[in-house]
């Protein structure tokens, strides 16, 4: 009877996980080796099951590599994910100066404030993601509040033009996802002994050199951690480079959606899928790997 | 302040302001007068009424709240039983694999989710809709709530059910007079963040809908790309005191499930 | 010989490939104080946790009350366990804690609440009833955790290191309740405890516990005058072991060698020793005296004083005999003469002061 419920209670988040997460990915694998057709649905071949085994066999000798051939020799294709990449890369570092000093400052503020410092650093992401991204549209129109209040100061003659630009894309990038590189970097200094500081400092390190030695150091697990949890978002997001970015501002995943809904290229949009995942893999194993040794000590 | 000092307080000043400023001001602008979004024509609550009489935006609504419901309880469900399977069995096969199973949506772009969701719906041959979109969700979701029910069945000292049963419980009145009540809380917190996130997703339901299932994020998308206007900053808005609502009563939830 | 109320009969367990417990077989009579004392890791937790039923047997039998409870869940068990971090639920109150296992049997609410006051009265905590386990303090909770596991009647209370919470003073409190409330009771009471001194205290008798394994069961006084063995010597107490070679063995009377001298040591022995046979005997520190010069007679150990403490009510003398071995002695601060330290002494023990270990 025991057994029974253990099997079941395994059973059930297993089989939605195989039905629509695994199942789901052998498909969009699968889809990334056929050819794009005129048909419904836009693909071929397509597995009938009823053609019985040496049917799918057939159909399994049409595959082809040519959506991945096509994306990796076409400079088109290739600016997208250079572009995909730098864009990540950028918005990691501005969110590492940001968020840095952010979670020092947190980590050695009075006690009793912390909690609430937390909270408002985790508060962001529950609120709508799309309503964060429009609020940027609202100050950073060429019309937004910025220029206007920019103009009516008499800092600028013409409007900034921010909106529509990688800029624009950046600061987006950095805004969403700013909570989460902060609080992996102000666990690991939350949780340094405040004695080692000042050990150093009796020592005969100054505050400067203290911190330089000592503290940061120290906390670098937590920024590897808070850095991979900005880029893997980064890398893929829509929304932002789709409502901020200019229409040259191409990411993956305005790739991405663009082959799938305008081209209907499912196939290349699958290959761009699994090109997308296969980028990420590496940052994702450093995270888990950063994880797990933060897990043993 | 012992430690802070002066440039602590400008980088928590600053940090703060970054994190708040943006949808603050789009809340206080949403109770401008003027049509002109970034001209200050004064403190009215029109665009709100305006909104009553906007019947694309109320039906996608409906739309929203029913999906998020349904997904955010089969997500409770799931995660928790997937809570409950990383925490408690110990090491059994294939464990490794089923851990990855969970944690890999939380960093996989949405939008490699979606299609990957929609080209099975399309090899199933099934009709798009508000089940598809709700399955999507509670996928997303359950992972969400496996993570923060795991990270509580963690914490909980294992003598407290050790004890249960010593004093005469069975391994059924063990889980729900002790583990249940116990996890409650983190119970409540998954359910409310896989609602939050149900009701905010945008790219996984223009994958998965149908017709006659457009959410509330497609509907405002939709708008958002024609341009900023007073009552999408009202809607906004909204959204922002609608998940502020949802917290506190959370943690109203919560506080109360400690009282007790 | 009465039907003994727990038996455990040549049980073993291993997690993994240590083995936990190795071949253990003992027997706790009813209403006693039995103690099951070790170091950390020496499988003691793990015992308990056989007989309470959270862990199987891998092989060998526990009874209970004369039935085999091996294959019992511990739902099934008339055992009842005071926890080490007495896992009171935090999210019931007192009353509800205490009641728990009453009402899993289903018994009414004013019969289970008649019986939390019995309970809260025995561990004087009249009124706490609504209190919340986290609003108690540390010798509160010990005390509700002891009322809970009693409230459904155990033939057997297993006490996880019950005390190890507590601050010193509380502790000697709470240790004085459980052996009244064991008394009142009339209960058997199986504590498992790393501190010798709390179980010498508490206990009608001492398990000894080492690598999974039993080193000697033995009522305290017994434990400590007559050690089975040079470890459970040094374990239990300060002990000053010292190797000898056995020259005439009768059953009581035992001539040894040491240093080259004859020493006599009456022993109860329970064998008769060989002659030419490598043992040690036992010397408690308090048993030894201290001479500036050497006695006439009697055994006698020759030495230079290394290290002088002194304890108020005692002295304690680190003595370093002329075999290179360190023997440490206390005696009354009261003792004649004047010692220093790198001076040349003389230590003397009666005959019956010594224990001969073979093991």
């Amino acid at each position: 009877m025991k057994s029974l419920a253990r099997r079941l209670v395994l059973a059930v988040p297993l089989l939605w996980l195989l039905a629509f997460f695994v199942a789901p990915f052998a498909i969009v694998l699968k889809l990334s080796l056929s050819r794009a057709a005129m048909a419904r649905p836009p693909y071929e071949p397509v597995f009938n099951l009823s053609d019985g085994f040496w049917g799918l066999v057939e159909s399994a000798r049409q595959f082809t590599f040519d959506s991945y051939s096509l994306l990796l020799s076409d400079w088109l294709y290739l600016d997208v994910y250079v572009s995909s990449l730098r864009i990540a890369g950028l918005a990691t570092l501005i969110a590492l100066l940001i968020g840095y000093p952010l979670a020092l400052a947190m980590s050695r503020a009075p006690a009793h404030w912390r909690p609430i410092l937390i909270v408002l650093a985790i508060a962001p992401f529950w609120t709508s993601f799309l309503v964060r991204v429009y609020a940027w549209i609202v100050i950073l129109k060429d019309e937004g509040l910025l220029n206007h209040a920019l103009l009516g100061m008499g800092l600028i003659a013409e409007p900034l033009r921010i909106f529509a630009t990688e800029g624009a894309v950046l600061i987006g990038l950095v805004y969403a996802y700013l909570p989460f590189t902060v609080l992996p970097i102000f666990n690991a200094l939350d949780k340094q002994d405040s004695a080692l500081v000042e050990a150093a400092m009796d020592l005969g390190a100054t505050k400067t050199s203290a911190f330089w030695s000592v503290t940061f150091p120290l906390s670098l697990p937590g920024l590897y951690a808070g850095a991979l949890l900005m880029f893997i978002p980064a890398m893929g997001e829509f929304v932002i480079p789709d409502l901020l970015g200019g229409s040259n501002d191409l990411m993956i995943g305005r790739l991405l959606w663009a082959e799938f809904f305008s081209n209907r290229d499912w196939p290349m949009a699958s290959a761009a899928a699994i090109v997308l995942l296969g980028l990420l893999l590496a940052p994702l194993l450093l995270f888990e790997r950063a994880q797990s040794r933060e897990a043993d000590t | 302040m012992p430690r802070i000092g002066a440039s602590g307080f400008a980088a928590l000043l600053l940090g703060f302001a970054f994190l708040y400023a943006p949808i603050g001001l789009l809340a206080i602008y949403s109770f401008n007068a003027s049509k002109l979004v970034t001209v200050w024509g004064g403190f009215s609550t029109k665009w709100y009424w305006a909104l009553l009489d906007n019947r694309l935006l109320l039906e996608s609504l409906w739309v929203s709240l029913r999906v998020a419901f349904a997904s955010a309880s089969i997500a409770t469900v799931l995660g928790s039983l997937a809570a409950l399977v990383l925490a408690r069995h110990g090491r059994f096969r294939g464990r490794t694999l089923f851990g990855a199973m969970i944690y890999a949506p939380l960093v996989m772009p949405e939008i490699v989710l979606g299609i990957a969701l929609l080209l099975l719906f399309v090899a199933l041959g099934l009709e798009r809709g508000l089940l598809s979109i709700i399955i999507a969700h509670a996928t997303l979701g359950m992972c969400f709530v496996a993570v923060l029910v795991h990270v509580r069945v963690k914490m909980l000292d294992r003598s407290l059910e050790d004890a249960a049963h010593d004093l005469g419980a069975g391994p059924f009145t063990v889980f729900f007079t002790i583990t249940l009540p116990l996890i409650a809380p983190a119970l409540l917190a998954g359910f409310l963040l896989a609602f939050t996130i149900s009701l905010d997703d945008f790219v996984l339901a223009s994958f998965l809908s149908g017709p006659g299932s457009t959410t509330l994020p497609m509907r405002v998308y939709a708008q958002v790309r024609l341009g900023v206007t007073p009552e999408v900053n009202a809607v906004s808005t909204l959204l922002l005191a609608f998940v502020g609502l949802v917290l506190l009563t959370g943690a109203a939830i919560a506080q109360r499930m400690r009282a007790v | 010989m009465p039907q003994p109320l727990l038996q455990i009969e040549r049980v073993s367990k291993a997690f993994g490939k240590t083995l936990a417990v190795d071949d253990v077989s003992l027997e706790i009579a009813g209403g006693e104080f039995f103690a099951l004392l070790g170091p950390s890791g020496c499988g003691k937790t793990s015992l308990m946790r056989l007989i309470a039923g959270f862990e199987s047997p891998d092989a060998g039998r526990i009874f209970i009350d004369g039935r085999d409870v091996s294959a019992d869940p511990p739902h099934k068990r008339a055992v009842n366990m005071m926890f080490q971090s007495y896992a009171l639920f935090p999210h019931m109150n007192v009353a509800a804690n205490i009641g728990y296992a009453l009402k899993r049997r289903g018994l009414s609410a004013g019969m289970i609440g008649q019986r939390v006051r019995d309970m809260l009265a025995l561990v004087r905590m009249e009124g706490f009833e609504e209190r919340r386990p986290d609003s108690l303090s540390g010798g509160q909770k010990a005390r509700v955790a002891l009322a809970r596991a009693l409230a459904g009647e155990p033939k057997l209370l297993l006490l996880d290191e019950p005390l190890s919470a507590l601050d010193r003073k509380l502790r000697e409190e709470i240790q004085f309740e459980l052996m009244q409330v064991q008394r009142d009771l009339g209960v058997s009471f199986l504590i498992v405890t790393h501190d010798q001194d709390e179980a010498m205290a508490m206990a009608s008798r001492i398990a000894v516990m080492r690598d999974g394994g039993l080193a000697q069961i033995a009522a305290p006084r017994r434990l400590y005058e007559k050690p089975a063995s040079r470890w459970v010597a040094r374990f239990i107490g300060d002990a000053n072991v010292l190797e000898a070679c056995v020259r005439e063995g009768a059953a009581s009377q035992i001539q040894l060698e040491i240093e080259g001298a004859l020493h006599l040591v009456v022993d109860g022995a329970d064998e008769a020793f060989h002659p030419g046979a490598s043992v040690a005997i036992c010397v408690r520190p308090e048993r030894m005296n201290l001479h500036a010069e050497r006695p006439l007679t009697g055994n006698v150990l020759a030495g230079e004083i290394v290290e002088i403490v002194y304890l108020g009510a005692s002295i304690s003398w680190r003595i370093r005999c002329d075999n290179g071995a360190v023997v440490r002695v206390i005696t009354s601060s009261g003792i004649d003469g004047s010692f220093e330290r790198g001076a040349r002494a003389f230590i003397s023990y009666a005959p019956d002061a010594a224990r001969v270990l073979c093991r």
